[in-house]
This record gives structure tokens, sequence and C-alpha cells, in this order.
């Protein structure tokens, strides 16, 4: 396959990854700020800090508000990270891969585009913020199911899921840390009643609350949910999950190749299959998942390095 | 129905439908108007949500619009493909050979048919292309040629297109839409598929492979990119023909061959069916500011380590300034008389041809000899005063850069308008492709269709519309 269509491929599955993450993001900080009385914004300059977009954000509309960083993160075509805009880049990798992609899996997409194309601020208000999270994230449920029904399973769906697993090992990192970022942010902590809408809120945008319950039968507990979306090898968005994922896929794509790539995920993958969570916790939380977030840099840097930049 | 003076292909002269179109006629009339709005509104979506869209030059980068396509066919009796199809060979067969001796021995030249120095002056001969041997000998592997009707049985060439003609994915999905819309009318109509067109193109780039790939030769799509207008149809082909799809940037030259960089280290190249011009394709020869291309091509290809489709140079015989030669091109090279005429065109660098174009510029068509896709044109009698003007002068200024021909009363056919049905302008583009076995050319081809009443140009650049072709089988 061609270095470039590979490139295209893998961010496509990246970017309509990244378009689902902000919505879920977005989604549970809409949540807990709901849970807090007195109009505090912390969860919203939290939310910026997770993303690493504070400044981008504030040249752009200035004073935390709701309504600012909404907007800032759904249709906002200066803010590279916005919903617009990845779905837009998403489609354009798309648009490369025309040759490439089943016509079905095109036409998913495009219509997702064309739709949020033409939505603006107003239309978007009157649908209401929760709403359009959902229906984000359908479009993305809708994009892995046509790949993966329509697609060959060979190495171009292989690139498209490598993309999409290491934009969610990045998100659930992030998600995860949400809760340091409030604090760091001057919202309360140690308050237990609170904890527990606090992680509540979180499992449900990660899509985990039911699955928590099935697998724990208990109350919500940050050590277990931080189980759930860290080690556990059957939640399709824990790092665990992803981590293996991305070795799979890598391994299918060296075909006996010794490949850096697969080592860096094959390696981060077997401390978190082995690991145990006390360990983790005990050692600070935060500064597991900032190695997660570099591991997975380092990941996406050395894919480019194996596939997309050799002569 | 039909405009006065001018062949409707429904209608005729006399309003009554012609035989080839009695069927499409009757559903016309039957199916109420609302059932054809609900269906155009159907076919807009199928079209928007595929994205056959195209870039138009001139507006702000990548933006995309919609060809209208309109959903009354324009049909063909087989007998009058056939005669089509005959002309079309001979003429594209001529053309072949008067290239093949342009770039080797000149016995046109010698024979004073052409002038060397229309030959030898124009830009768009390459002396690169001099005493290489193409396999099969087949510059021109996809030639697109644009025919116009004005009467029963009356067709002309307007254009050859030689270089890197497009459309031939309209043709393709203007048929799939059509038949996904309106399936019954292929039970009620034997209509001549034309699906088969991506598979015999690639069976005729095959053919021209270097002899050192025989068996399995690689072929590839070479675009200029997702910003071309017509990049919508070279991932179509691409797609359908299973081969990738490659940039200037995904290639590169190394021992005397063209490679692929691939995720699993470069992969030989040997046809490249290439839709970017000769100036772009290797900064090293020609165009040192175009990046679309590949360094080092040309002197892969002057080695035969790769095909290129079309060749490089084919320009030469297309220019508008070489058209008037053509049936004469078809007498030299086949001793025989061309089967599809040309329209009459003056030469302004001909004195007595100027000075009758001069005195006539509200009547006539001008053309830049180098223009395409309807720009650097004029057409007489939708040109105010002003215009005429600005063309006398331009006449003046370059003679050779311009022709002039009659304004043609091209057909119309029954479309689709804001105001109802009502009778468009339409020209045909078939597809005739060449390879080293031989020639074919799918029936039918693109109908363009002037959608502004009146209008006679077609091009989709200047809000032509597109319309399914029909052949009928016997």
């Amino acid at each position: 396959m061609l270095s470039r269509t590979a490139d295209n491929l893998f961010w496509m599955g990246r970017y309509m990854e990244r378009a689902e993450n902000m919505a879920r993001i977005l989604d549970v900080t809409q949540r807990l700020s709901l849970q807090t009385h007195g109009g505090a914004h912390a969860e919203w300059t939290a939310m910026l800090a997770l993303l690493c977009a504070e400044e981008a954000y504030a040249e752009r509309h200035g004073a935390v508000t709701e309504n600012g960083v909404a907007a800032f993160l759904t249709l906002d075509r200066g803010n590279p990270s916005s919903i617009w805009s990845c779905v837009r880049a998403a489609r354009e990798n798309a648009r490369s891969l025309r040759a490439t992609i089943p016509v079905e899996m095109w036409e998913s997409l495009n219509t997702t585009w064309l739709a949020l194309r033409d939505l603006d601020e107003t239309a978007l208000q009157q649908r209401g913020l929760r709403e359009f999270s959902d229906w984000v994230k359908e479009r993305s449920h809708l994009f892995r199911g046509v790949a993966h029904a329509t697609m060959l399973h060979n190495e171009a769906f292989a690139f498209t899921r490598l993309g999409t697993f290491l934009e969610r090992a990045d998100n659930t990192t992030r998600l995860l840390d949400t809760k340091h970022y409030v604090v760091e942010a001057g919202g309360k902590d140690n308050d237990p009643a609170a904890a527990y809408y606090e992680w509540g809120a979180l499992l449900r945008s990660a899509g985990a609350f039911r699955a928590y319950h099935q697998t724990y039968h208990d109350v919500i507990t940050p050590a277990r949910v931080a189980e759930l979306l860290v080690l556990r090898a059957d939640m399709p968005r824990s790092l665990r999950f992803c981590f293996d994922k991305v070795t799979e896929n890598l391994t299918a794509l060296a075909e006996g190749r010794p490949l850096e790539s697969e080592r860096l995920s094959g390696e981060f993958g077997a401390r978190l299959r082995y690991g145990r969570m006390e360990r983790i916790l005990n050692a600070g939380l935060h500064d597991f998942l900032e190695e997660v977030l570099d591991r997975i840099a380092a990941v996406g840097l050395q894919i480019s390095r194996d596939f997309l930049m050799i002569v | 129905m039909a405009t006065d003076g001018v062949f409707d292909e429904m209608f005729g002269r006399d309003g009554h439908a012609r035989t080839p179109y009695e069927n499409i006629a009757r559903w016309l009339a039957e199916t109420p108007p609302d059932q054809f709005e609900s269906k155009r509104e159907q076919a807009d979506l199928l079209f928007r949500r595929i994205g056959i869209t195209f870039n138009v030059y001139g507006s702000s980068a990548g933006t995309e619009r919609l060809i209208p396509f309109d959903v009354i066919p324009r049909i063909l009796a087989a007998r009058e493909w056939r005669t089509l199809e005959a002309g079309l060979f001979q003429r594209v067969k001529a053309l072949q050979m008067f290239l093949q001796d342009i770039y080797h021995d000149q016995h046109i030249i010698r024979a004073g048919i052409i002038p060397a120095s229309h030959i030898l002056r124009n830009d768009l001969y390459r002396p690169e292309m001099k005493n290489i041997r193409l396999p099969g000998d087949v510059y021109v592997h996809i030639a697109g040629i644009d025919v116009v009707r004005v009467a029963e049985g009356e067709f002309y060439v307007l254009e050859d297109n030689l270089r890197t003609p497009s459309g031939v994915s309209y043709m393709l999905e203007d048929r799939a839409v059509m038949m996904r819309l309106f399936p019954k009318l292929f039970q009620d109509n034997a209509v001549a598929p034309v699906d088969h067109y991506p598979a015999e193109l690639l069976r005729q780039l095959r053919s021209v492979a270097p002899e050192r790939a025989a068996g399995a030769p690689t072929v590839a799509v070479l675009t200029p990119g997702p910003y071309n207008s017509a990049y919508f149809e070279h991932a179509f082909l691409a797609e359908e023909m299973g081969v990738e799809l490659v940039e200037g940037q995904d290639l590169f030259v190394r021992d005397d061959a063209v490679w692929m960089r691939t995720t699993r280290g470069p992969r030989r190249v040997d046809v490249l069916y290439r839709r970017l011009d000769d100036d772009c394709l290797d900064p090293l020869a020609f165009n040192p500011d175009c990046l679309l291309g590949v360094p080092g091509l040309l002197s892969v290809y002057r080695n035969g380590g790769v095909s290129l489709a079309n060749a490089i140079g084919t320009g030469v015989a297309d220019d508008k300034s070489t058209y008037p030669y053509v049936p004469d091109i078809i007498r030299f090279y086949l001793g025989e008389e061309p089967l599809i005429g040309n329209v009459p065109t003056y030469r302004c660098g001909r004195p007595d041809d100027r000075a009758y174009v001069l005195e006539h510029l509200p009547e006539l068509v001008v053309k830049e000899t180098q223009g395409s896709g309807g720009y650097g044109m004029m057409v007489g009698p939708k040109a105010t005063r002003e215009e005429h003007e600005k063309f006398r002068r331009l006449i003046l200024d370059d003679p050779d850069g311009y022709i002039a021909q009659p304004t043609l009363a091209l057909s119309t056919c029954p479309t689709f308008v804001d105001e109802g049905v009502a009778p468009r302008h339409v020209d045909l583009r078939p597809f005739v492709l060449t390879g080293k076995d031989g020639m074919a050319v799918v029936p039918g081809g693109l109908t363009r269709v002037a959608l502004t009443r009146g209008s006679l140009v077609v091009n989709s650049s200047q809000g032509g519309g597109t319309k399914d072709t029909w052949v009928l089988e016997d």
C-alpha cells in the first residue's frame, strides 16, 4: 500500500475517533458542571487544561464560560480539535482515499460532514448539546461499523484501526485525569457524595456505566473506575484493550518484520496486562496517566517511521 | 417543442418523436410532473452523497460544485452509433499515425500537407519525443472526441481531446444513477451497457507496458491531487480498475525505473495513466515550478522504463490550429475520406480567412487555438459589441492564435429546467481507447447539455450539465 494512503487511513481513523471523544469530553464536563452548585466554571476550565487548549481558547473566546467552551469544542472552525474540524479532517483524508475505501464508507462519512457543515450555532443550541453529542457518537459508531462490515480486513483496515485505538487510548487517559484537573482548577475534593456523581459521570461519558455495575456489582469507587478503564481486558475503551488492539494490528502489519512501533506498544501492553491497580494508584494516577500519554505519542511517531517515511 | 430551425434529438424538425425516442417520449408524457421532481431531488441527493463534485477553477481553493444531471436520456439508434463508431476509429487511428510520423520521419511535412513551421514551432510539439519508440506506436491511449449534430445523420467533430480528456466518470455514474432511479426504463429499452469501460481501460493500459514487465505489469493512475477539478474521476477510475491512485510525491526515480513509496518499501510502476499535463510531469525536464510531477520521469520514459498514457506531446495533434488539417491527415495516412467531417474552420493566420472573420465576427464562434474548457472563446451572436471589439484586437495582435467557425445550430434534447421541459443544446463526447492490439469504444459517451436557454456552451466549468447517453441495441 502507498505510504500516503496508509497515512490517510490512520488519520481518518484518528480524527473520527477524536470527534467522538470530543463529544464524550463535552458530555462529561456538562454532567459534572450540573452537579456543582454556585456557578463555578472549574469543570470547563479543567476541560481546557485537559486538552492543553487554555491559550488557544483564551485567544478566541476570552473568559471561560459554558457557552464559550461548548462553541469552541463543537463548531469553532479556528480550533483544530473542534468536532467540526475533526470531522472535516477525517473527511478530507477520506477524500484522498476514494480509490481505497468502500463507497459506503465514504458516503457515510461524507453525509456526516455535510450535516455538520450546514449546522450553525443557533441550530446547535436549539438542538441541545447533549443531543448533538449523542449524534456525533452515533455517526462515529456508524463509521466504525461501516469500516468493520465493508472494508476488507487487510492492511487498510489495520491502519484505520490503529488510528482509532491510539486516539481512543489518548482519550481514555485524559478522561481519567479529569478529576485531577478539576481539583487543580479549584474544584472541590474529598467529598465522598460528590465523588460518586463525578465518577459516575465519567463512567457514563465513557459509555461504561452499565459495564461497571455488571463487573463489580457494587458502589462506584474511584479505584474500581480506574481499574475498569485502565486494566480491564474486556472493556473496549480501557487502556489495556486499546493497547492490545494497537499491538495486534501492528503485528499483522509487520508480517514478521521486527518493528519498533510494535515493540513499544507491546511493551506497554504487557505492563497493563500484568499490572496491579493499587500499585498504580499508590504511585499516583496522574503521573501514571502522563506516562501513558508519552507512550501513545511515542508509538504514533514510531508508526510513521516504520510505515510512512521509508524509501 | 423544437426551436425553429434546430434539429431536436427527440422530435426532429416536425415535432413527431423520432424512432429511438418513441418509448421515452411516451414515458415523458405519461409520468406525472411531480414524480419527476422527486426523482430529480433523489438524483441530486445521490450525486451529493457519492460526492461527484468537481472543483471550479478561479473560485476559492477546493470549492466543490455538483454538475447538474438531467434525467431525460439522450438516445442514439444502433445504426447511428455504428456510423459514429467507424468514424471515431478512423479519426483516432489517423491521429496516432500523425503523431508517430511527426516525431519520426515527418512524411506529412515533406509531402507538403502541413507546413513544417506549423508543427515545429507549436509549443505543444515536444522535441524530447523525437525518435522515441513507444509500445505499439500508441500515443493516444484515451481520446475524448467531441461530436455535435445538426441534422438527421449529420454529425461533425468539434474538437479532439488527446491529452487528458475527462468526463468518463460522469458517463458511468449517470448510468448508475439512472438505473437506480428508473429501473423499469431499462427493462423496456434495450440499452447497450457501458460499465465495462474501466475493465477495458485497464486491459488497454496493460497492453502497452514495457516488455520487461510482460505478464503482470503494475498500473497506477497519476493525479495532481484532491484539489484538481477532475480528482473525483481519477479516484473513481483507480478504484474501478483496482489500481493505486498516486500523486507525484508518492513516486520517485531510481535505477532507470519509477517506484512508488509503499508501507513495505518501494514498488516498481510499469504504466502510469497520468492525468497531469505534460508541463507538470517532470520538473527537471519541463516547468521547474510545477511540483506535482516526478523528477527524472522523462528520462526513464525515454529509455522505455515506464509507459505513459497518454504519451507526452500529443497536444500538438488536438490543438485547435491543427484541427483544420485533420481531414487531410485522414486522407494522407489512410487514403480514405473522413466518415465524420470537421466543422468548417477559418484560420485567422491566413489573410483571406482573417479578413472574412473580422467582417463577420457577430456570426462566428471565435476560439483561442490553445484554450480549453470553454475559456478563451467568443460566441458571436451571443456576445456584446465590446466583446466583438475585444476579439478583433486579440485576433489582430496574434492571428495564429485564433480560429473561427460558423455558429452551428447544435441539436437540442428535451431537458428539465426551471420552466419545465424545454429543448437545450447538447454535444457528445465518446471515449476511444487504443492499446497495442487494437481499439475499443464503449457505446455512447458523455452527453453534455447547455442548461441556459439558447446557450451553446456545454462545458461543466461554464454551467453545463450532463445526461445519460443510450445506444439502443438492435
